[in-house]
């Protein structure tokens, strides 16, 4: 017998590589849409939701209300929730060996991390885009200039991009899909909730509204909300961040990456190379 | 014990020597064109217990080598580290001339690897997943369109080939899993159990598709707990077992140390057996009764034997319950070479092997199973 032709295997770079699986993670939302159901249907749900039922109960003193006042607020809880999709899929793909085969291949091993990041801020941005759509509906408008209403969208997915850190740890940390879920619903939706992304809180017992204030995602929703014209006057007494939540912002974002980030490799690291 | 003993020493396998053996040759130019895969002196240690200790083999290029063991003998560990995806813990080894430790890149460029578990992507189709992988590889567009054509015709999955792998049989996925590991025609292919949990059609059917790799000159190391399996396709079988190597050689060399095949015939009644004796003892060179099992035993000389032995019992009045050929199984090659079976992995204590072998437990068994 002949032997066989052997192709040529050219070095395809870490960009490429990580294109190429995130291009995989697009099919699979193309294959499975009810996967875009945690930033379509479920941030939509929420902003009807809250708009609707606790929209006339909340007093917030903005332009266009509670419903302008909400939209920062659901938008910071679903880029939060990145992690989310990141742990899911990961663990998933470490479950099922996908993993293992693609370190078997001639790659940059953090292709794999990489790609499944581009896919998750892709997957964020669909969401922010339609909350968008759905806040310009029933009233939200934004009413400050274009770079500012940019560097809103920017710190959002900066948000994202930290929060992906955070679901390469859980999603490596964690056994499997089901533990991810448990973890992350423990975890997520308190954090995302005790804070001022639902509520003002200077109605808050001072306790709550000291915790709520400090919480990064109150840091992060204040910052969005002024830099769309969507804030209301602090109240007295708010605390230190609420006065500086953009540089406040920028710096969790910058600290979780740099906490987050190298303890999230080492555990994927140690759990695919035992 | 002493029989097994003499066996080992015909065949030179004992496992220690043989690995050091290896090593003056280690680094020699001869090596990367003779030999396509290389263990050399690997252990791979998880916390306090040994999953691998000390194995050592060669493949030669274009052969294929059966890495034969129970369950949680160390087999995966092995082939991990051999693929790249685990660091040893000591040695290392070498696939088409690169160092595993030296050049992983190098290495993971020369072979592919199908793991345990099918690991295609369920929603991907089956061209979707030779595509990911193969412009992972950074092959070009033209090429990796052909060669999935190719594949697909040659694993007969043309036609499911756009339909997403999540549809597939248990076989189906097997075989694409194979040919996604093809794509790029690696010179060395490493297979994980790859007919484990596979209808026999099937495993057949794979088998043939391994024999025409190896035809075409890619050098396979496959593990499998099967016996016949690696009869099937080996060309050289290494047995380990708690990590260790305790046997290697041809399929032959094996079977005749784990004993000839057996023809054994079963009487309907036991008052019947010292008839069968007399009548079948012309045709046989040895003939052992057991009487609880009504069974008598005596070497197989072939089909062709088998027929003659049956024939001197018509017209005997003697009633038959059974004629047949027993083979040796894995079981039987670990009974001999080990003194415990295959599948009892807690033997314990009173396991005579056990003595020699207090660098592993049966902790080693878990881990493995549950990756």
């Amino acid at each position: 017998m002949t032997t066989l032709e052997r192709p040529e295997i050219r070095p395809t770079g870490l960009l490429g590589q990580s294109w190429s699986i995130a291009r995989r993670n697009f099919l699979h939302i193309r294959r499975m849409p009810e996967m875009l159901l945690d930033v379509t249907i479920q941030p939509v749900m929420f902003v009807l939701l809250f708009a609707f039922v606790f929209g006339s109960s909340i007093a917030v003193d903005t332009a266009a209300g509670y419903r302008a006042f909400l939209l920062a607020g659901i938008m910071a809880q679903t880029v939060a929730f990145a992690s989310f999709i990141v742990a899911v899929g990961l663990t998933a793909d470490l479950e099922k060996g996908i993993v293992d085969r693609m370190r078997s291949l001639p790659i940059n091993p953090s292709a794999v991390l990489v790609g499944r990041s581009i896919s998750s801020l892709a997957h964020s941005s669909i969401g922010l885009v339609v909350m968008s759509f759905t806040g310009l509906l029933i009233g939200w408008r934004i009413h400050t200039s274009v770079p500012e209403a940019a560097l809103g969208y920017l710190l959002l997915l900066g948000w994202g991009f930290a929060m992906i850190w955070v679901g390469i740890w859980v999603g490596s940390a964690m056994r499997s899909v089901e533990a991810v879920n448990g973890v992350m619903f423990a975890t997520m939706f308190p954090i995302t909730f005790l804070a001022n992304t639902f509520a003002p809180t200077d109605q808050m017992p001072t306790w709550l509204r000291f915790v709520a204030e400090w919480n990064p995602i109150s840091s992060l929703t204040q910052a969005v909300r002024v830099l769309w014209g969507n804030d209301q006057p602090l109240a007295p007494g708010a605390a230190f961040p609420m006065h500086h939540p953009i540089p406040f912002t920028i710096g969790w974002i910058v600290l979780i990456t740099a906490v987050v980030a190298p303890l999230a490799i080492r555990t994927f690291r140690r759990r695919t190379a035992a | 014990m002493g029989e097994f003993g003499w066996h080992v020493a015909i065949l030179g396998v004992a496992p220690r020597k043989s690995g050091r053996a290896l090593s003056p040759v280690a680094t020699s130019v001869a090596v990367m064109t003779t030999h396509a895969i290389e263990a050399d002196h690997l252990v791979k240690h998880f916390g306090d217990t040994v999953a691998v200790d000390d194995v050592s083999f060669v493949v030669p290029q274009g052969t294929v080598l059966g890495l034969l063991g129970p369950n949680g003998a160390g087999k995966t560990t092995t082939v991990r580290m051999m693929t790249t995806l685990t660091q040893p813990s000591g040695g290392t080894a070498r696939v088409a001339g690169h160092d595993v430790l030296a050049d992983p890149a190098a290495v993971r460029r020369s072979m592919g690897l199908t793991g345990q578990a099918a690991t295609v992507d369920e929603l991907l189709t089956g061209r979707e997943n030779l595509r990911l992988v193969g412009q992972l590889y950074g092959l070009d567009r033209g090429y990796i369109r052909r060669a999935s054509d190719d594949l697909l015709e040659r694993f007969s999955l043309t036609d499911a080939g756009d339909r997403i792998a999540k549809t597939y049989s248990g076989g189906m996925r097997r075989r694409l899993d194979l040919a996604v590991s093809l794509i790029a025609t690696p010179p060395v292919l490493f297979l994980d159990e790859p007919t484990t949990g596979l209808d026999p059609r099937s495993r057949v059917e794979l088998w043939d598709v391994l024999r025409e790799l190896v035809a075409d000159g890619t050098t396979l190391l496959l593990t499998t707990q099967y016996l016949e399996e690696a009869d099937q396709l080996a060309d050289n079988i290494v047995v380990i077992d708690r990590g260790t190597v305790i046997a290697e050689g041809t399929p032959l060399e094996l079977k005749d140390q784990s004993g000839a095949a057996a023809l054994v015939v079963t009487v309907s009644r036991a008052e019947d057996l010292g008839p069968a004796e007399a009548l079948m003892r012309p045709y046989v060179r040895e003939v052992h009764v057991d009487a609880g099992a009504r069974q008598l035993t005596a070497p197989a000389e072939g089909l062709g034997h088998m027929t003659r032995v049956a024939g001197v019992f018509d017209d005997s009045g003697i009633v038959l319950d059974d004629i047949g050929l027993k083979r040796p199984s894995l079981d039987d090659v670990f009974l001999h070479l080990t003194g415990h079976r295959a599948e009892d992995r807690e033997a314990g204590p009173d396991d005579p092997s056990e003595t020699d072998e207090t660098s592993t437990d049966t902790s080693t068994d878990t881990r493995e199973t549950v990756r």
